[in-house]
Order: structure tokens, then C-alpha cells, then sequence
């Protein structure tokens, strides 16, 4: 008898044998999770933006993306904002696949509308926001599933300027100059000659300047990477994203080589 | 009349439009015994009565460090209290984990809130029967909130709650005025005061029986807290300072004692303490 008295006036389940005294044939339970079956973890980035560059500068920070996105080789999307502000206080830039940039967008969207419902004087600020990026960027590797990109988390809060990175891999450091990508080989000793010991000097017309010639730079030297771009200022009176703007690029250089120039060979 | 049909589910309305099973919930806190919050500009104290069974008993613990930036003081099941603290505790680090910043005391207050909430509608379910004062500390200052089982939190310049409480609002309610410009040491004067103020006729307040939390910065007779002043219990012999700072009981002009609500009384009402 079944000594539980909850289970009396039930239906009874006579495949559980409670005195364990003989073998009992179950039929197979064959339910499949189809969805689950068709999910796949993430094994490549398939659009793709290329470096993001940030400084702190005496205001507050700047932080600095060109507007493509790469389908591989193919300069597919040349409108892309990859540039995400983040509240009042904070901006984001994201290089790698873009598609999981958008989800961690809508992520922190959520987030934001939250913090708004809250109606208290309680802000998310870049730390908090660096942090939970940095937990999820982490919690995803972890589960071998990775949200594969390279963010720059950047802000202004309680006069304090913030500037950190986080990847993939749930790497996450902080510095006064940061590159993602190519601008981390090729920007970044520009960007450290320029920035580093001057953080509460440099003016803003400074920090706007170093970090176009090195997206300059980029543009002559990066194949997947284009001449426009934004800047973001995050100073005390909130974030501001310019609009995109144009590089000067001079390729008279070219003139003087065989097969590109006038001369033939 | 109606009150035995309507007071034995949680999900019944009396004909008044109250909820037995919720004003029952809040006369457990009253059982308990007395604790006293109160804060200054740069202060939040708590101050609580411990009980013990015996002569051979130890006393209740009524105080809890849920983090660096809060503590609470507890009135009513000691049980239902262990099992919130701990959740309390799970949220505030959950909130520096995640966001890397101590948990804003409000939205803490308002987790609980929410939580005992639910259990004052689902069926099956019987309301907490414990409540808190939970002071906090925040980059605005000092905060002091009440809890109920009721599910509502306010916040407050004073309060007290559990057994006689209402003796102690009246003094705090004649001296609040004076609380936000007070020294720590006042102010755990005035808040010993108020909690005299809940005695029984032949008791008194003493070092056994006595635990003061405190938020913010260390006082004159305190060493080794840090700067942001770290939530810490006093108890024992560091409050036996504190408690001869005291006015002597025959010095002080007659307070008025409000008697205890009578138990059972149709006049109680939901929301309030």
C-alpha cells in the first residue's frame, strides 16, 4: 500500500515500486526538446566592427568608432552606430560581431527602464554597468557560449571619469587609453604618447584631435575598416554621440608608385 | 461579530474590508520586544531590547549586519526573521556582485516589501511574522525604514516597534526635532531614553539586555571604525558608557504612558503599528 496520504484518492503510478521488490518495465520516454536540440553555441563572428578607441581627456571621456560593418571582407553595412549610450553617465563601444552587440543592447535597455521605474535618486553608473558586463561577458565563456566581442565601458559619475574594457573572454582591465582590435597594435602608442600623464590637462579640441589621426591611421592601415566614424563625449553634462563625420585621407602618395599612379611600368 | 468566520484565510475579506489574517501577522510584532530606531544628519542607530527566557537563558539576539551599509533590528518570530536576514543578505551581495555597488537601502526595503506582499495574498500562504527597522546608509545620508508584515514600508526620522512601543514614539515624537543635528552620543542617549520608555515597572535597561547598531562614522568612545562607518553591534560592557549617560528614571518630568492596545480589539487597524 502506498503509505502517503497525499497520494490517496490519486491516480495511482504503478511503475513506482515503493519497497523496491521486483524489476519494473517502463515504457520509453522518448520527449524530445527539439528546440534545445537546434540551439548552437556561438563558434564565429559573422558581422563584424573593427577598433574602438577611447580616452580620458580633462572633461571626462572620449571614445571613438568607425561606423562599418564587415561581412567578412565585404564592407557591408556603412551606417552602423557602434557607439551605444547607456543612461546619463555612460557610453558603450563595441567591436566584434555585431548581432551580439544588439542583444547586449536590448540587455542593458532593460536595464536602464528598470533603474527609470525605480524613481529614486539611484543611477546606474559606468562601474555598475562595467560590472554586470563583465559578469555576463564571463558567465557566457564559461558556458563555452561566448557573446563575441571586445567592449570599451565609458563614463562620467560623481565628478569621477571611468574607462574599461571587457572581451569575449571575460578579460576586463582599465587604463586611461584603450583599443579594441587593430587599434590596439596600431592606435594605442599613439594614443598612450599623447594621453598618459596628461589625463587632467588635455582639452577636449586635444583628445578629439589624437583620436582622429588615429583613426586616420586605422584607415590607411586596417582592410576592414572605413573612413567614417563618430566620437563620443561623456562629460558631467551627460553623453553626447556627434553626428558621423568624414576623414581627410590623402592618397597623393600613390602618384609616385608603379601601377598605381600616371606611369606605367 | 463576523471576525472568527472571516480570520482563518489569508484570502478572505472581512465585511470591513480587512484582512484578519494580516492584523494577526502584526500583533506577533507587537509580542516582541521593543526596538527603537532614530538618525541624525550623520547617524542611523538602532537600539533593542533583548529577552531571555531565564536566569540561565542567554539573551535574544535581536540585531542583524545584513552589509557594510545596513543593519537591522528585529520585533516578533525570531524564525521568520533569520529566514528574511538571509534573503536580505543573498540581495545586497546579488547587487555587488552584479552591479559592483552596496545595495541602495530603499530598494532593499522594497525587495522585502514586495516579498512579504505576496504572502499576504496567495492562498496557503501566512504572512511573516516578524517586523524590521532597517537603517541605511546611502551617498543622501542615513536612512531609517520600518518593515511589517503587512507588506508596507515607510521611512522615518524615529520609530519603534514590538511590545509597549507606543510609550517610546511619544518620547521620540516630543524630541525628534532635536535628532538631526545630535552628536552620536546623544543620540544613542535619546534613543536609550525612548527605550526605557518600554519597560516593565521593575525592569531596567542594562548591559545584559541592552544592543545598540550603529551606521556611521566612529564615536567618541569608539576605535577602529573605518571611514564610511561600517554597521556594527554594540553590546555587553562597550554600552555600559553609553548607558551612564542616562537621565536617572526619578529626574525626568513624568512621561505619559499610553496603555497597551487591549488584545483582540475590533479598533485595530491594518497599515499602522
Amino acid at each position: 500500500m502506498d503509505h502517503f496520504p497525499t497520494n490517496w484518492g490519486r491516480p495511482r503510478n504503478d511503475a513506482f515500486d515503493a519497497y523496491g521488490t521486483y524489476p519494473i518495465h517502463q515504457r520509453p520516454n522518448n520527449v524530445k526538446d527539439t528546440f534545445a536540440e537546434g540551439v548552437q553555441h556561438t563558434q564565429q563572428p559573422i558581422v563584424t566592427g573593427t577598433s574602438v578607441l577611447a580616452i580620458k581627456y580633462k572633461d571626462g571621456i572620449m571614445m571613438a568608432a568607425d561606423n562599418l560593418a564587415s561581412y567578412g571582407s565585404l564592407a557591408r553595412f556603412r551606417d552602423v552606430q557602434r557607439l551605444h549610450a547607456v543612461g546619463n553617465h555612460t557610453v558603450l563601444g563595441a567591436s566584434g560581431d555585431m548581432s551580439d552587440f544588439q542583444y547586449i543592447r536590448s540587455l542593458l535597455d532593460d536595464l536602464v527602464i528598470e533603474e527609470f521605474t525605480e524613481q529614486d535618486e539611484h543611477t546606474l553608473g559606468p562601474a555598475e554597468i562595467h560590472e554586470y558586463l563583465s559578469q555576463l561577458m564571463y558567465a557566457r565563456r564559461s558556458k563555452l557560449n561566448p557573446l563575441w566581442n571586445s567592449l570599451l565601458v565609458g563614463g562620467y559619475k560623481d565628478g569621477k571619469r571611468f574607462l574599461a574594457y571587457v572581451d569575449l573572454l571575460g578579460t576586463t582591465y582599465s587604463a586611461s587609453t584603450i583599443a579594441t582590435g587593430y587599434g590596439s597594435y596600431i592606435a594605442q602608442p599613439l594614443l598612450r604618447k599623447a594621453v598618459e600623464g596628461r589625463e587632467d590637462t588635455l582639452t577636449e579640441l586635444e583628445a578629439q584631435a589624437i583620436l582622429e589621426e588615429s583613426l586616420l591611421v586605422l584607415f590607411y592601415r586596417d582592410a576592414r575598416s572605413l573612413d567614417k566614424y563618430q566620437i563620443a563625449k561623456v562629460t558631467e553634462g551627460g553623453v553626447a554621440i556627434s553626428e558621423s563625420m568624414a576623414l581627410k585621407t590623402s592618397w597623393s602618395f600613390a602618384e609616385g608608385i608603379r601601377g598605381y599612379g600616371a606611369q606605367t611600368q | 461579530m463576523f471576525r472568527n468566520t472571516y480570520d482563518s484565510d489569508n484570502t478572505v475579506f472581512s465585511p470591513q474590508g480587512r484582512l484578519h489574517q494580516v492584523e494577526y501577522a502584526l500583533e506577533a510584532v507587537k509580542q516582541g520586544s521593543a526596538a527603537v530606531g532614530l538618525r541624525s544628519k550623520t547617524h542611523a542607530i538602532l537600539l533593542a531590547l533583548k529577552r531571555s527566557t531565564g536566569e540561565l537563558a542567554s539573551y535574544q539576539q535581536k540585531m542583524y549586519r545584513i552589509d557594510d551599509h545596513i543593519g537591522i533590528a528585529i520585533a516578533g518570530l525570531t524564525s521568520d526573521a533569520r529566514v528574511l536576514s538571509n534573503f536580505m543578505r543573498q540581495q545586497a551581495m546579488a547587487e555587488r556582485m552584479i552591479y559592483n555597488r552596496p545595495i541602495p537601502a530603499n530598494r532593499l526595503v522594497s525587495s522585502i516589501a514586495d516579498k512579504a506582499q505576496v504572502n499576504t495574498q496567495e492562498y496557503g500562504r501566512r504572512p511573516y511574522g516578524v517586523g524590521f527597522l532597517v537603517i541605511g546608509f546611502d551617498k543622501t545620508g542615513p536612512h531609517l525604514y520600518e518593515f511589517s508584515p503587512s507588506g508596507n514600508s515607510y521611512e522615518y526620522f524615529a520609530m519603534s516597534i514590538g511590545a509597549r512601543s507606543q510609550s517610546a514614539k511619544t518620547y521620540l515624537e516630543k524630541n525628534f526635532e532635536s535628532f538631526a543635528d545630535c552628536s552620536l552620543e546623544e543620540l544613542i542617549t535619546h534613543g536609550l531614553h525612548a527605550l526605557r520608555e518600554t519597560l516593565q515597572q521593575d525592569k531596567e535597561l542594562s548591559i545584559k539586555n541592552t544592543s545598540i547598531g550603529i551606521l556611521g562614522p566612529g564615536g567618541a568612545h569608539e576605535t577602529g571604525i573605518t571611514a564610511q562607518g561600517n554597521f556594527r553591534i554594540l553590546e555587553d560592557d562597550k554600552i555600559d558608557v553609553y548607558l551612564q549617560s542616562m537621565v536617572p528614571k526619578e529626574v525626568e518630568a513624568p512621561t505619559v504612558t499610553v496603555p497597551p492596545p487591549a488584545a483582540g480589539d475590533d479598533d485595530v487597524q491594518m497599515g499602522d503599528n
